[in-house]
């Protein structure tokens, strides 16, 4: 039987010249014939599609997120401008930070339909306790991506979305207001917040989906595919279909189904960027993101001394039985109609988090305060990403432009800097030239007497670098002295 | 599909073979279609100028229509370096230029650099650094400055003077650009 069949026997490769030399010398055939060649009890379908789509996701947003940050800067004053950057002015920006951002969402659907395929089909049962287990991980991983990441454009949405979310956790017995910090950075939000935040995001979240999709994909290979719900989980009979060709045309339809659908969507609806935080902002109301609406939704019902049950408890007795499913539920049964219990926990929870996350919209648009506030903001984002993006002012024109907001004297004596040709040589704004030094701080060196003197009567070795004597009227020379205390 | 077995095996490996290419050639036009957002994104400070310094307002061309002798002016240029700009003030002289338009003149001495200050009871620029002066309109009379202050280009727009400031290189008796 398996002789006569093709689907079953991988073909054997004998090819001469340059392709067959490299096979026989990397091995890569031998390692495209392992992924393609995997069987799968009962054959292809289309409901085994949705984790090569996540794979494909989860590429596409590092590519994404390695080009955002050609031009990302991770710091509370130029988070938001340098976002704007992007969205506004940099060629494909706009394009590329909306694949990355819907990308997001697309994520957190295409992994609950995959945790829910896994669920009702009973693909954990048998050897599959830490597939499972790996599984579970790396939900709780993309949710945290998601989290950290939506902080990154520091716009308001972002800002307050996320004062809430790490307030959120200040709700833990004994340990969260450390905890709350430990995230902040700080007891505030503030540049510390973004850095951490972005580290988390970049570096250590993104090196821990790694290790775990290999881990992932590894105890997958290693149990085998289940196959259908009808399947032996340990010992599967159905009749084996390989992996290539049909379930990876199936698989790469879903891919041309994400590419297709987020393109479009980022190219005719692209996502928006607000106003840049305003941590002083008293009316802003945060909401997050729709995945964390139904928790949002949740934590709103528990105050007081019963939060405590609300925010920890019940999250971690339901977080744990996920985790234990696979140890907890030993039976080799996987039909759901034969599985009551499963299939209605299963049901009673998504019903909850929809109904927690509609009930949380119909709300908002109940409350006509609530409902009026979120439109106003809705509008002041529309609002700012019509104007054109404008760059941020570097501070050393800042702090000039300062000194003539803040003191008249040393107002007039910039302009005598400027007249007498000081900047000449000592640079605009006293910040130093090849031709002589910069004079930053040396109101701190000299006392105003000594630099009048100085002015008078220059040193050998400053007159032997070109500087004149300074004869002004004494009026003047007071300016003078007061513009150069003020260069810090 | 599964009748297909039947068949000999060179045959269905021709076949498997041939859908392995036209997946390959596939996969590859797709990509190469996906990349070219990320080539135009990375290619942004090439296609468009990211550093550069925006023509500057000297004020209403009116101010400048009977000059009798050079005025300064402060003008405020902004310098654009990506996703932020710097903004610097630099003195300028408008004189009386050939035809209707005012000329604008670098205040920087085409010498060593220094700030020329125009001395109204001399009717001249005279540089305090090393003496050099120039006429009115910024010809060079005397010293150790091998050309004329430098002439800035200029354009009035709705009424406005607007100067493109930029710097020469000094201690050359030709007017060279250097940024």
């Amino acid at each position: 039987m398996a002789s006569t069949d093709d689907r079953d026997t991988p073909p054997q490769n004998i090819e001469p010249g340059f392709l067959g030399w490299l096979n026989r010398r990397t091995g890569l055939d031998t390692l495209l014939a392992t992924a393609l060649y995997e069987p799968i009890p009962g054959g292809a379908r289309l409901a085994y599609i949705f984790g090569s789509g996540l794979l494909f996701i989860f590429i596409s947003q590092i590519i994404t997120g390695v080009f955002l940050a050609l031009y990302y800067v991770p710091s509370a004053d130029h988070a938001h401008t340098t976002v704007a950057y992007i969205t506004k002015s940099v060629t494909a920006g706009s394009f590329l930070r909306s694949l990355h951002f819907y990308g997001a969402s697309a994520m957190v659907v295409v992994l609950l339909l995959h945790l829910s395929q896994t669920y009702i089909y009973g693909a954990y049962k048998g050897r599959r306790e830490l597939l499972w287990l790996s599984g579970c991980v790396l939900f709780g991983l993309v949710l945290a991506m998601a989290f950290t990441g939506y902080l990154l454009p520091w716009d308001q949405r972002a800002y307050f979305a996320t004062a809430v979310g790490t307030n959120a956790v200040s709700e833990v017995p004994l340990v969260g207001e450390s905890l709350k910090r430990l995230i902040r950075g700080g007891t505030d939000m503030g540049t510390l917040t973004i850095s951490r935040f972005f580290v988390a995001h970049v570096f250590l979240i993104p090196a821990c989906i790694f290790i775990l999709v290999a881990s992932h994909i590894f105890l997958f290979r290693n149990a085998g595919a289940a196959g259908p719900f009808t399947e032996d989980p340990y010992h599967p009979k159905q009749k084996p279909e390989l992996f290539y060709p049909r379930q990876v045309l199936m698989d790469l339809s879903l891919t041309a189904l994400l590419i297709i659908g987020l393109g479009l969507l980022s190219f005719f609806v692209p996502t928006t960027l607000g106003p840049a935080a305003n941590p002083a902002d008293p009316q802003y109301i945060p909401r997050p993101e729709w995945y964390y609406l139904p928790i949002f939704q949740w934590l709103k019902y528990w105050h007081g001394a019963a939060s405590v049950v609300g925010i920890l408890v019940i999250p971690t007795i339901l977080v744990l039985a996920v985790i234990a499913l696979p140890f907890l539920d030993r039976s080799i049964e996987r039909r759901p109609w034969k599985r009551p219990i499963a299939m209605g926990a299963y049901a009673f929870v998504m019903f909850t988090l929809v109904g927690l996350g509609l009930r949380s919209e119909y709300l908002d648009k109940h409350d006509p305060s609530v409902a009026q506030q979120l439109a106003k903001q809705d509008q002041e984002e529309k609002d700012y990403m019509r104007k054109p993006f404008e760059p941020e002012l570097s501070s050393a024109s800042l702090a000039a432009a300062n000194v003539a907001l803040a003191d008249p004297l040393a107002a007039k004596g910039k302009t005598i800097f400027e007249a007498q040709s000081c900047n000449a040589c000592h640079g605009d704004g006293g910040i130093g030239t090849a031709a002589a030094p910069a004079l930053i701080g040396v109101g701190a060196k000299f006392s105003p007497d000594q630099l009048a003197n100085l002015l008078h009567h220059p040193t050998a070795k400053m007159t032997a670098g070109g500087m004149p004597a300074v004869d002004l009227p004494d009026p003047d020379l007071k300016a003078l002295i007061a513009y150069l205390n003020s260069l810090k | 599909m599964i009748t297909t077995a039947d068949n000999s095996e060179p045959s269905s490996e021709k076949r498997r073979s041939f859908l392995g290419a036209l997946l390959a050639l596939g996969s590859f036009c797709v990509g190469a279609l996906l990349a070219v957002p990320l080539i135009r994104f990375t290619l942004f400070p090439l296609i468009r100028r990211t550093t550069q310094l925006k023509g500057a307002l000297v004020g209403p061309v009116s101010d400048f229509s009977s000059l009798s002798e050079p005025v300064a002016r402060t003008i405020q240029i902004e310098q654009v370096d990506g996703w932020r700009k710097a903004i610097s003030e630099k003195t300028v002289y408008v004189t009386k230029g050939d035809g209707a338009a005012p000329r604008v003149l670098s205040s920087i001495c085409p010498h060593l650099g220094c700030t020329v200050p125009w001395v109204g009871a001399k009717n001249e620029f005279i540089c305090p650094c090393h003496g050099a002066t120039f006429s009115p309109d910024g010809k060079r009379v005397s010293g150790p400055s091998l050309r004329g202050m430098d002439e800035l280009e200029s354009q009035v727009q709705d009424g406005q003077l607007i100067v493109r400031f930029q710097y020469f290189r000094q201690l050359v008796a030709d007017k060279e650009v250097i940024g």
